[in-house]
């Protein structure tokens, strides 16, 4: 059939090819649509929470407790707080989801006992918050006897974050080559040399990538840290990891829903310092990625 | 080399605050609570005790006090548990709180320290209510009502055919249990189809673009937007209490005539812990200070008199509640709560 009618078929072949162009087109175009449509709404957030709070933000602001006037009330203890906790919870999260996935990856690939503990950190992975919260409340908080310190908050963010870093790790050791492992093999080094010398140099960056991308995620989490009982108004700052605290996120919660306008306006500028937080963590992300890229090659 | 260097770094972050240990536990952790006033419980009376620590802390710079929200229920949890020297609360303790707290051997003073009066709001272009009746109120919030009443029309013959939109407080809220207590007569019995927010500025942004809207929230939140909101006057079909519609205000909730919509609120201490210097320091310091502060962040304070007999009953560690049934209660005046503290 196709023989046969080649030059009769031309003009249906045509149009068919015309049309498909057509549709090509008109899928970009509304692509693009919704890629602008999610940008704008994007803008728009970022234009409200900077016309409403860049006018509040000061270096006072930073360096003050917070205070029932909104214009002397500050985020010290809160900022604190949450970078205290946010290298906690990397301190704690860093060796045991890199151990995790080192043992998954590496060792224990095709045992059975490997796929259940597989299956369960991926559907960790999509476990509330809130349930994080609840656990920590009554593994750190209670049977540990952490109370509602630093060590317990960072421990339940950590187990958090356990299933992205243990994802993204796994995800970093496969893609170093077979034939690296090989050639190291191949030198006479043991498997735990190989592992430490060849594969976890290659893999970091995709390590640290991952570890902070998930970071970047608990430093804006307010429910399971207000479940394990991190507190609203606190005048010191932490000194120890048993102290108690509050994070930034619950110092908005709580300026949020007053009813003076001016503590929307604080909110408004404490969602700045938290965004300009994150964004320093991602392009820290990004820029040791690259770095170590770098190193590789040279 | 390099590897070792770059891993060094990246641990080195986080297990620099872990090298502490856990060799120091007791000492100055926040579970024994030394040198900390340790304040927990209801988001509501949160504004006060931030505003009375805020001050405390200005005359005595060595005190600590943290201020917790983890609402009025899970803030009796807590209390009951010990991890908490004094509770705040919308609400009275209930029985089943009681008991947990007398399992674990904790006795506590309950203290009222200011009132909050409960606003029904309407959007300013609404022309025709004057004012609602208890009974307006229960036809329109009743479970019955789910459904049915959809129209201002229902609620009162000549009042447009036009749709209600009802706002109010969350389900979780305390704000709600005493809402539905007083209007229905049994906490938590209400209609389901309304806006319900925790968040009272979601509530007040509602009223204030909806012409149809009706909704209800602290006196607090309707001072602060005054301007986008109409009040509606009460009447409680009680005339002993003030005759006719009654509209919130400071003056008619301190008075008492602006009823059954103003609750009080309290803080709860535990007596083990009042005996610490910081925790008894802070407590005088709120019935001496509390009155201004309370006005300053929207609240209604008690009487003088209120304030001193409070301070009475907390300096003769007067234990227990003086609600014995629990939960919440509607009506109840700073005449009658004072009353019941003297037959104490």
């Amino acid at each position: 059939m196709a023989s046969a009618s080649t030059a009769l078929a031309t003009p249906d072949v045509d149009a068919g090819i015309a049309r498909r162009r057509t549709l090509d087109l008109v899928f970009q175009a509304v692509a693009l649509l919704v890629l602008l449509a999610v940008l704008a709404a994007l803008a728009a957030l970022v234009y409200s929470i900077l016309h409403d709070g860049l006018g509040r933000l000061s270096w006072d602001f930073l360096t003050s407790y917070t205070s029932r006037h909104a214009s002397h009330a500050g985020i010290r203890p809160a900022l604190a707080g949450s970078i205290f906790i946010i290298v906690l919870t990397a301190g704690i999260a860093l060796p045991v989801g890199v151990a995790a996935a080192i043992y998954l990856e590496e060792y224990g690939t095709r045992s059975r006992m490997a796929r259940l503990i597989e299956l369960n950190i991926a559907n960790l992975a999509a476990v509330p918050s809130i349930i994080y919260g609840l656990l920590g409340l009554g593994l750190f908080v209670r049977v540990l006897g952490f109370g509602g310190s630093i060590l317990a908050g960072a421990s339940t963010l950590a187990l958090l974050v356990l299933p992205v870093v243990i994802l993204s790790t796994r995800e970093a050791l496969r893609t170093v080559p077979m034939s690296l492992r090989e050639g190291s093999y191949a030198l006479g080094a043991t498997k735990w040399q190989t592992i430490w010398y060849q594969v976890l140099p290659v893999a970091l960056p995709g390590i640290l990538t991952g570890l902070i991308l998930a970071l970047s995620r608990a430093i804006g989490e307010t429910a399971p840290l207000i479940t394990i009982g991190a507190l609203t108004y606190v005048p010191f700052l932490p000194d120890s990891v048993w102290s108690p605290f509050t994070v930034l996120p619950i110092q908005i919660f709580n300026w949020v829903s007053r009813p003076q306008v001016e503590f929307a306006q604080n909110a408004a500028a404490a969602i700045i310092v938290l965004l300009a937080l994150l964004l320093t963590m991602n392009a820290t992300a990004i820029w040791l990625r690259d770095r170590f890229q770098k190193r590789r090659i040279s | 080399m390099r590897l070792g260097s770059a891993w060094l770094l990246v641990a080195g972050l986080g297990l620099a605050g872990c090298s502490k240990g856990p060799e120091s536990p007791g000492g100055g952790t926040p579970a024994s609570g030394a040198g900390i006033v340790r304040i927990d419980g209801s988001s509501t009376v949160f504004p006060i005790s931030e505003a009375v620590a805020e001050e405390f802390q200005k005359v005595t710079p060595n005190a600590k006090v943290t201020v917790r929200i983890s609402g009025t229920g899970g803030g009796f949890q807590k209390f009951c548990r010990g991890e908490s020297d004094i509770s705040n609360a919308s609400r009275p303790i209930k029985p089943t709180e009681i008991e947990a707290c007398g399992k674990a051997g904790i006795a506590f003073s309950e203290l009222p320290v200011a009132y909050d009066g409960l606003v029904l709001v309407v959007n300013p272009k609404n022309t025709w209510v004057d004012h609602l009746t208890l009974a307006d109120l229960k036809k329109i919030w009743a479970p019955e009502a789910q459904g049915k009443i959809m129209k201002w029309s229902q609620v009162r013959a000549g009042w447009p055919d036009r749709e209600l939109h009802l706002f109010g407080a969350g389900v979780d809220s305390g704000t709600y249990d005493y809402f539905t207590e007083a209007v229905n007569g049994k906490e938590g019995a209400s209609r389901g189809d309304f806006t319900s927010s925790e968040d009272d500025n979601v509530l007040v942004q509602g009223v204030a673009t909806d012409e149809l809207a009706l909704g209800f929230f602290g006196i607090a939140y309707f001072e602060q937007n005054a301007a986008k909101l109409k009040a509606v006057p009460i009447d409680d079909g009680k005339d002993d209490n003030g005759k006719g519609p009654i509209a919130a205000t400071v003056e008619t909730v301190k008075n008492a005539t602006y009823q059954p919509l103003a609750r009080p609120l309290f803080i709860y201490v535990a007596h083990k812990s009042a005996d610490r210097p910081e925790v008894k320091g802070f407590v005088e310091f709120y019935f001496a200070q509390g009155a201004a502060l309370v006005r300053e962040v929207g609240y209604v304070p008690l009487t003088d008199e209120g304030y001193q007999l409070a301070k009475a009953h907390f300096d003769k560690r007067v234990p227990g509640t003086i609600f014995g049934s629990g939960g919440s209660q509607v009506g109840i005046t700073i005449e009658q709560l004072l009353a019941r503290e003297r037959t104490q």
